[in-house]
This record gives C-alpha cells, sequence and structure tokens, in this order.
C-alpha cells in the first residue's frame, strides 16, 4: 500500500515538473515567435521604404535630367530613325 | 508539603456538571451556519459572479493589442510605385508629468525643429494631452525616445509619400494624417486602399512582454495595392510640354488627357500649376484644382465635328457638298456670327478644316434641336462621367425644348454648352473608334472592352478622320499639331471666356486630336486657360503642346510609324549598323 502511494507521488510530482517545463518552453518559443514577427514588419517596412527610394531616384524628371546634362543623350531628329518592318 | 491530588481530563470535577443540552447545539448550528455562509459565497463568487471576476482577473494580465494594417500602394500601370505609405512615429506629451529642465525643452526643440516657446506654450497647456509634433521621421523619433524625457510618448502612425511629386499630384490627390483619403484617386479607391486594423488577446508578464497568445480577435487587413491605368512616363511627357506651354504663353491654367483609344484607359491626365503633395503647406485653391474633371469650359471649335458627323450620318451633306459661308457674317435674329475671315463657297470638309463657324451652323440649321441634343448626350455631354472622381463636373446642356434658334447655331460651334476636357476628350473616342463610345477607367485594363456603344456608323467615322486629318495637313487651322513620321488628326478651339454671363477678351485654346489617323491609338486633349502672350488661337497655343505629347506618347507604346520618315544619308548608315547589330528594330 505505502509503495504504490509513493509510486503515485512521485508520478503526480514528475507530471507537475513537466507541466511546468512545457509551459516554459511554450512561452519561450512564443516569445521567439514574437521577435521574428517583429523583424517580418521591419523587413516589410523597410522593403516599403527602399522600393520608395528606387522610385525616387527613378523619378522621370531625374532620369531625363541625366540623360541630357551627364550623358548628352538627346532625342532622335526627323530621320534619324528608321522603321524595320517585320518579315511576314 | 501535602500531596495535591492529581486531576485527570476525565476526572475533572468540571465535567461532573452536566451542562444543558442546548448549549453544545447552538454551537454546532452556528458552526454550520458559518461553513454554509462561506459554501454559499463560494458558490456566488464561483457561480453568479463569475464574468465579472474573470474579467478582473484577466485584466491584470491580458491585454488586447491593435494590430495595424497598411494602407495599399498605388502603382502606375506598370507597378512603379506612386504612392506608399510608411510608418513614422507621433510625439505627444502628458503635460502633468512632462517637468523639464530648460535644457532639455532646447534639446527636445531641436530635434524636433521646433521653436522653444512654441514648445514650451505646449507643453504648459492644461489637457492631459497633448500633440507635439505629428509625423516624425523613424530616426528623429529614435533620437528623442533616448532622451528619456518623462511625460514625453511616441505613437505609431503611417505617413503617405509620393515619389512622382508635382508630376502624379493631381490624379492622386492625397491623405490626411490619419491616412485617410482626400483628393484624387486616394479618396476615389479610399476603400479599397484602407486597410482595418485587427486586434488580438495577448498575456503579459510583469515585465509588458507578451508570453502567451490568447486569441486573435479579428485578423488585420491590409489594404489593395491599386494599378493605375497611367502610364508614369507619358504622364511626365505630358507634364513637361504643359509646364513649357504655360511658361511660354503665360498662361494663368492648363490641362492636358492621353487616352488610350483601344480600352479608353487615361494614359495621362495633367494639370497646371500643381503642387508637391509630400509637402502641402502654403498651397491655393488654383493649385489643388484639378480641370481635366473639375471645370466645364465653353469648348468652341473642337465641337464642330460632330455637328459635321452628324449631318454627314443623317445624309444631309456629302464630303464635298458645296457650302456658301459667304463674306463671313451671318445674322440669325438679332445676332450676328462671323468668321475670322472670308471664305466663301466652300466644301463641307473645308469648313471643319478651316473651322468655318458660319459653315458649321449652315449644317446645324438642316438638323433639329432634338436630334442635336440627342447626340450630345450620347457623346456624354452633361453627364458626369462616375468615374468615382472627387467633384467631377458634369459639364451644361440645356434641355432641347428650351432652345432658341440663334443658341442652337452657337452650340454647333461649341458656345452655349460647356463641358470638362475629359468629356471632350471620351467624346474624341467616337472618331478614333470606328464610331464607338466606351467607358474610360483609371486603373489598369487587363481585358480592352470588345465594343462599347455606337453613336456614328463605320464609315461616318473612317471620313471624319479623313476630314481632320486634313485639319492639320495644309490649309488647316493646326498645321503645327503635325508629328514627324504619323499622321495625325484633330481639331483646334479657341473659345471666348464667359465672365459675369459676357464674353470676355480672354480665351481658351484647345486641341483635341488622335494619332496615328490610319489607325488610331492614343486621344489626346490639351487645354491652355488665359494664353496671354500675345498668341491665342487653339492652332497655335494648344496645338505644338499636343504635337509633342503625341510624339512621346507613341513612341513610348513603341507604334510604328505611318508615315514614311524623310530618309537623310547620315541616318541610313547609322541605322543599317544598328540593324546589323540586331537592335535596330523600332517598332515593337
Amino acid at each position: 500500500m505505502v509503495r504504490i502511494d509513493a509510486v503515485l507521488v512521485a508520478l503526480a510530482v514528475a507530471s507537475a515538473l513537466g507541466v511546468v517545463a512545457s509551459q516554459h518552453q511554450a512561452r519561450r518559443l512564443h516569445g521567439e515567435y514574437e521577435r521574428e514577427q517583429a523583424r517580418a514588419q521591419a523587413l516589410e517596412v523597410e522593403w516599403g521604404q527602399l522600393q520608395l527610394e528606387q522610385s525616387t531616384w527613378a523619378t522621370h524628371g531625374r532620369v531625363e535630367k541625366l540623360a541630357r546634362d551627364r550623358l548628352h543623350m538627346q532625342l532622335p531628329r526627323e530621320g534619324q530613325v528608321l522603321v524595320v518592318e517585320p518579315q511576314s | 508539603m501535602k500531596k495535591q491530588r492529581t486531576v485527570t481530563f476525565n476526572h475533572n470535577p468540571l465535567l461532573k456538571r452536566e451542562l444543558p443540552a442546548w448549549r453544545p447545539r447552538i454551537v454546532m448550528l452556528a458552526l454550520m451556519g458559518c461553513s454554509l455562509a462561506l459554501v454559499g459565497r463560494a458558490l456566488y463568487l464561483q457561480g453568479v459572479n463569475d464574468d465579472f471576476l474573470q474579467a478582473k482577473g484577466a485584466s491584470r494580465y491580458a491585454r488586447v493589442l491593435e494590430v495595424p494594417a497598411t494602407r495599399g500602394r498605388i502603382t502606375d500601370r506598370h507597378g512603379d510605385i506612386l504612392a506608399v505609405s510608411t510608418p513614422v512615429r507621433a510625439v505627444w506629451a502628458l503635460p502633468a508629468d512632462a517637468r523639464l529642465e530648460p535644457a532639455q525643452v532646447r534639446e527636445l526643440a531641436r530635434l524636433l525643429e521646433m521653436d522653444v516657446n512654441d514648445l514650451n506654450g505646449k507643453l504648459a497647456v492644461a489637457r492631459d494631452f497633448v500633440y507635439l509634433k505629428r509625423q516624425v521621421p523613424p530616426e528623429v523619433a529614435q533620437a528623442v525616445a533616448d532622451l528619456r524625457l518623462p511625460g514625453i510618448h511616441q505613437q505609431k502612425e503611417y505617413r503617405r509619400y509620393y515619389p512622382g511629386g508635382e508630376v502624379m499630384a493631381h490624379i492622386l490627390g492625397f491623405t490626411d494624417l490619419e491616412d485617410r483619403g482626400q483628393e484624387g484617386i486616394e479618396l476615389a479607391f479610399d476603400k479599397r486602399l484602407s486597410g482595418r486594423a485587427g486586434a488580438r488577446r495577448v498575456i503579459k508578464d510583469r515585465r509588458g512582454q507578451i508570453v502567451e497568445d490568447v486569441e486573435a480577435i479579428r485578423p488585420p487587413r491590409d489594404g489593395d495595392d491599386v494599378a493605375l491605368s497611367i502610364d508614369g512616363k507619358i504622364q511626365y511627357l505630358a507634364w513637361s510640354a504643359l509646364r513649357e506651354a504655360m511658361e511660354e504663353h503665360k498662361a494663368k491654367a492648363a490641362a492636358a488627357v492621353v487616352l488610350d483609344a483601344r480600352s479608353g484607359e487615361v494614359l495621362a491626365l495633367v494639370n497646371a500649376p500643381t503642387f508637391n503633395p509630400n509637402n502641402r503647406a502654403n498651397l491655393t485653391g488654383a493649385q489643388l484644382r484639378n480641370r481635366v474633371f473639375t471645370d466645364a469650359f465653353e469648348p468652341g471649335s473642337v465641337m464642330k465635328p460632330f455637328i459635321a458627323a452628324l449631318a454627314l450620318e443623317r445624309g444631309k451633306v456629302r464630303l464635298n457638298t458645296p457650302i456658301d459661308t459667304g463674306n463671313g457674317r451671318m445674322t440669325i435674329g438679332t445676332a450676328t456670327i462671323s468668321d475670322t475671315k472670308r471664305h466663301g463657297v466652300m466644301t463641307m470638309a473645308e469648313v471643319v478644316q478651316k473651322s468655318s463657324n458660319i459653315g458649321t451652323v449652315k449644317m446645324a440649321q438642316q438638323l433639329g434641336s432634338e436630334e442635336m441634343w440627342h447626340l450630345f448626350d450620347q457623346l456624354g455631354f452633361g453627364t458626369p462621367l462616375n468615374l468615382g472622381f472627387p467633384g467631377e463636373t458634369s459639364g451644361r446642356l440645356r434641355p432641347a425644348k428650351s432652345w432658341r434658334p440663334i443658341e442652337q447655331a452657337t452650340m454647333s460651334y461649341g458656345h452655349g454648352i460647356s463641358t470638362s476636357l475629359i468629356q471632350m476628350a471620351r467624346a474624341y473616342l467616337v472618331f478614333a473608334r470606328e464610331g464607338e463610345l466606351v467607358p474610360l477607367s483609371l486603373t489598369r485594363v487587363d481585358a480592352a472592352p470588345s465594343s462599347g456603344r455606337r453613336v456614328f456608323s463605320v464609315e461616318t467615322a473612317r471620313q471624319m478622320r479623313t476630314v481632320l486629318a486634313m485639319a492639320v495637313g495644309p490649309g488647316g487651322t493646326a498645321i503645327r499639331a503635325q508629328v514627324p513620321g504619323y499622321t495625325v488628326a484633330g481639331k483646334t478651339g479657341t473659345a471666348h471666356k464667359l465672365e459675369d454671363g459676357r464674353y470676355a477678351r480672354k480665351y481658351i485654346s484647345s486641341f483635341v486630336g488622335f494619332a496615328p489617323a490610319s489607325q488610331p491609338r492614343i486621344v489626346v486633349a490639351v487645354m491652355v486657360d488665359e494664353p496671354s502672350a500675345g498668341k491665342h488661337y487653339g492652332g497655335l497655343v494648344a496645338a505644338p503642346v499636343f504635337s509633342r505629347i503625341t510624339e512621346g506618347t507613341l513612341r513610348t507604346l513603341g507604334v510604328a510609324p505611318d508615315m514614311p520618315l524623310t530618309p537623310l544619308q547620315l541616318a541610313r548608315r547609322g541605322a543599317d549598323e544598328a540593324v546589323s547589330e540586331g537592335n535596330g528594330q523600332e517598332n515593337m
């Protein structure tokens, strides 16, 4: 009788410890998940900012200015364009 | 020593006394009553008052967090970003808690780029919440947070950026501080763009860290992205052409629209003067005004082709029917209609080509007012386009019954009726699309509408195209609308402005046309308001703008030139080299 009691008590204590351990594990993992989510959001924000930066650099006005001033490009004048008909 | 008699508990003489039987019962009852009360209280707490206590308990550790949703992006038809929201911070204070040293206030003011006195003023108010500055960039906000000032807090919010700046300002509109649409597309598509913040319940520990997700109350829904029909490149082209025209002609305002004749998409929509949507301090109403949509004006001669087409359709005239415009003056009732010079007898085609008011009126006189009204109505004059754009005007078209003969006459050359520029551009789709009218779209259309509403027969539309091509050709009013390499067609307009019910010596010059004339791909409409540098005829003011926009647009769209280019020896050689390198294809 006493032996059975001892075994049961031991089992109960072990299971209680198990609960504590897995609870701790769950919280730790959750914390990690939270951090990853925050990182995902931060990356999303950064992506938006980079897109914004890209489109600011690629503004048509700026591209035209650079093409004209730095690269000395110009629109083809009349007669400088040759149209090639696709062979059917 | 006298031996004391030991008294054991059982032999205690006190016990010898018989107690009355009721006393232990009373004690017993009292004890039972107490425990009943306890059980009752426990039952009450567990059962009846359960919800309240659970809620109280939960409030100690559970929190409902808002999960922010971002507003959708706006892109052009190629997916280039036109508007995007990025998180910024609002810095706010609890004035009661914010007891700052003067040095701290100075430091804060420096970071926030505010005046020290302003800041002190804000911190001195009696309210318990005050915004110090909103829409603070994240780096600055971080620096402020690092100061660790008492009573100064921050809150996340969004700011919308428009990389296109003033080029796209009118079409896009803008949002307010809460990121809600206020103007333009931002308002028209606000439902689709705005997200819905979600919420979730979590358990936090003593240090405020989330330890457990309890439930997601509702998931956040980010706003949808909207892809416009606008082509960023064409928009820029149109904008720079318009800006130059504004300067050259010292105009009060100008506007232009480019439509895709195949799909009814709006490829470009520009207004001048414009504004920078990223910095909206000191805005005036004139800058904000989206003239393309909200301003109705008397279109003038650009109206004539419709009357000619109707007369053609009804079989009243043919292209070569002679029309006598006399000495350039004509009297109807008490009013006199005049041409800019006397043309004598002309063919119907020449009437449109040379833009004769009298010739057009003579055609209109062969038509019933009901018939003309029906045409205007079918073309969409007098009814708003219903694109969802804020402040869209319907223009003014009076019911046919109220027209007097002189009014029917003036309406035929575009006075006494008013339309917006985009209505006029859309109406010209009729000529560009074999007599059909399709609805316009501000968003990208993937499948072009197969057919629209028929207004004119295919034959009439084709004939009118040749007539309108003549207007741009030798002897026409708009030689300056020509585009090298392409055939174009269109009509000029020069209308007196109405001021206090009288026609003033101020003009609106316009040009509406399409290209290539043989197989129209685009419709371009240009309007210049009050050109005041000497020239005011549509053919001199608006037509060159049309030419520039059309040339660039056709090149951008990769439309093959339909007119032989004058070959230069030099160009020929250069092009041959390009072909041998395999990249000489211009028509893709």
